[in-house]
């Protein structure tokens, strides 16, 4: 069967045999993924099944960029790591089990923040970038800096009980690629509206799901199987186990590669993400230094806490205890008299209820807690608990 | 006036509290239309609406979008959990 070109030792023809007798990969298939280089950029929910199904299958060459250490909140859905990993660093933690799994690979660590100033050069030495990201600038980084190294960018990302994945930048050469992130969605979200998973929560299995999906395209990427999920977003919804894939287009006004590009090198996208250009709702905010100020000073102000309840037990800083979800119907326990403080854990909660209650009107002295509880502990109580 | 069925996602899904909902729209229904109608109803949507995309039947709309009655509108967040 496998001519001479692609020698599987006995080893690996047996670790390969599912894939060896499948048509569509085969032994130049199967040659195909043990050369691919992919870069995983984030070693998380999505990143541990992308990393684990990509090992498993065979590639040759998987980077791993991820500068956080593994914590026990993350044990929930990050199924690469144990508890003998906790406060190990993600990215190494992930490369030793993954040569575990499979020894004839090569596994390389990126303990750091992928960056503008490290993205192009790390890129370059793979075939693939998968973003496997929890936030807005990076994943507006690793578009970008798939547009200027030519690379695919395998995307996926959850919420809640939701899933979007699609493959952006596909195909060579700047007229025949595929549409980019930029073409979905032009401008980031101001950062309040858009919860993350520490605030809004997940289902541990959804990254699973969306993560098995991405290495899918990867492998279909490598091996030039079936149709390739570009120039479509797959939406689902694990609710209802609905998935329905909306197409789209590249867009003349991408400032990238649109007909008129305005971004030709990679910009600062934590910038970029904080100033969106159409928005038109500024938070007041105030830090947590300002807020110990007003403490420490006598200054009369209203400190209103808009987690739920179980979260004030585990810590406090104090004041009236409104949960978000009941806002409305507490409205008129916020005074107008003074000046009012809103908090929550990281300060997304809070920043929406400033804005809904300056929407309401009436409340022109209220501000958001930069940071939440989170940043307050960090910067004047390092011995509290956190969650 | 026509009428359009809307379908919502992650965080716009949860500020309506429904997954979709037939909206009715004067014409011509263009997509400002479309969003001064919902932002109408649904106030707390306003914020959403430089950001998220609409999808007439599975399909990305560009800027001069024209609704026709029966059109299927999906509203789509950015999201960004992983």
């Amino acid at each position: 069967m496998a001519r001479s070109t692609h020698s599987f030792s006995p080893e690996e023809m047996a670790r390969y045999s599912r894939h060896l007798v499948l048509p569509e990969i085969g032994p130049a298939g199967q040659e195909k993924i043990r050369r691919a280089r992919v870069l995983v950029v984030g070693a998380g929910g999505l990143g541990c099944p992308v990393l684990m199904y990509l090992a498993a299958a065979g590639v040759g060459t998987l980077g791993i960029v991820d500068d956080d250490r593994v914590e026990l909140t993350n044990l929930q859905r990050q199924v690469l790591y144990d508890e003998s990993h906790l406060g190990r660093l993600k990215a190494e933690a992930a490369a030793g089990k993954l040569s575990d799994m499979n020894s004839q690979i090569t596994t390389i660590p990126y303990p750091e923040r992928l960056t503008s100033r490290n993205a192009l050069t790390l890129f370059a030495r793979y075939d693939i970038i998968v973003d496997a990201t929890d936030n807005f600038p990076t994943r507006y980084l690793i578009n970008d800096a798939c547009v200027l190294t030519d690379k695919p960018d395998v995307y996926g990302a959850v919420y809640r009980f939701e899933g979007q994945v699609s493959v952006f930048n596909w195909g060579k050469g700047t007229d025949h690629r595929g549409p980019n992130y930029r073409d979905l969605f032009p401008e980031p979200p101001p950062p309040e509206l858009v919860p993350g998973c520490a605030e809004g929560g997940v289902l541990g299995v959804l990254p699973g799901i969306v993560g098995a999906l991405q290495a899918t395209e990867v492998l279909k990427l490598i091996t030039g199987t079936g149709e390739v999920l570009s120039g479509k977003v797959l939406m689902l919804d694990a609710r209802t186990m609905a998935f329905q894939t909306i197409r789209f287009c590249r867009d003349p006004n991408n400032p990238l590669t649109g007909t008129h590009p305005t971004i030709r090198e990679l910009i600062d996208y934590e910038w970029f993400c904080r100033h969106p250009a159409s928005s038109e709702n500024t938070i007041p905010e105030i830090s947590v230094e300002e807020l110990e100020a007003w403490r420490r000073s006598g200054k009369p102000f209203q400190l209103i806490d808009v987690r739920q309840p179980f979260e004030k037990e585990i810590v406090t800083l104090g004041g009236d205890l409104i949960p978000e979800t009941e806002i409305d119907q507490r409205a008129h326990h916020i005074r107008k008299d003074v000046p009012v403080v809103v908090y929550c854990r990281s300060g997304i909660r809070s920043a929406r209820v400033v804005q809904r209650l300056k929407e309401k009107g009436g409340y022109a002295n209220i501000y958001n807690l930069k940071g939440g509880i989170l940043a307050y502990i960090q910067r004047f109580k390092p011995d509290w608990p956190v969650y | 006036m026509i009428r359009v069925r809307v379908r919502f996602f992650a965080m716009i899904r949860e500020i309506t509290g429904v997954e979709d909902l037939w909206l009715e729209l004067p014409e011509p229904a263009t997509a400002t239309v479309f969003w001064e109608q919902l932002t109408n109803r649904y106030p707390e949507l306003q914020p959403y609406r430089h950001q998220s995309r609409l999808a007439v039947n599975q399909e990305y709309a560009s800027g001069d979008l024209l609704l026709r009655d029966g059109d299927e509108v999906g509203i789509i967040p950015p999201v960004s959990g992983g």
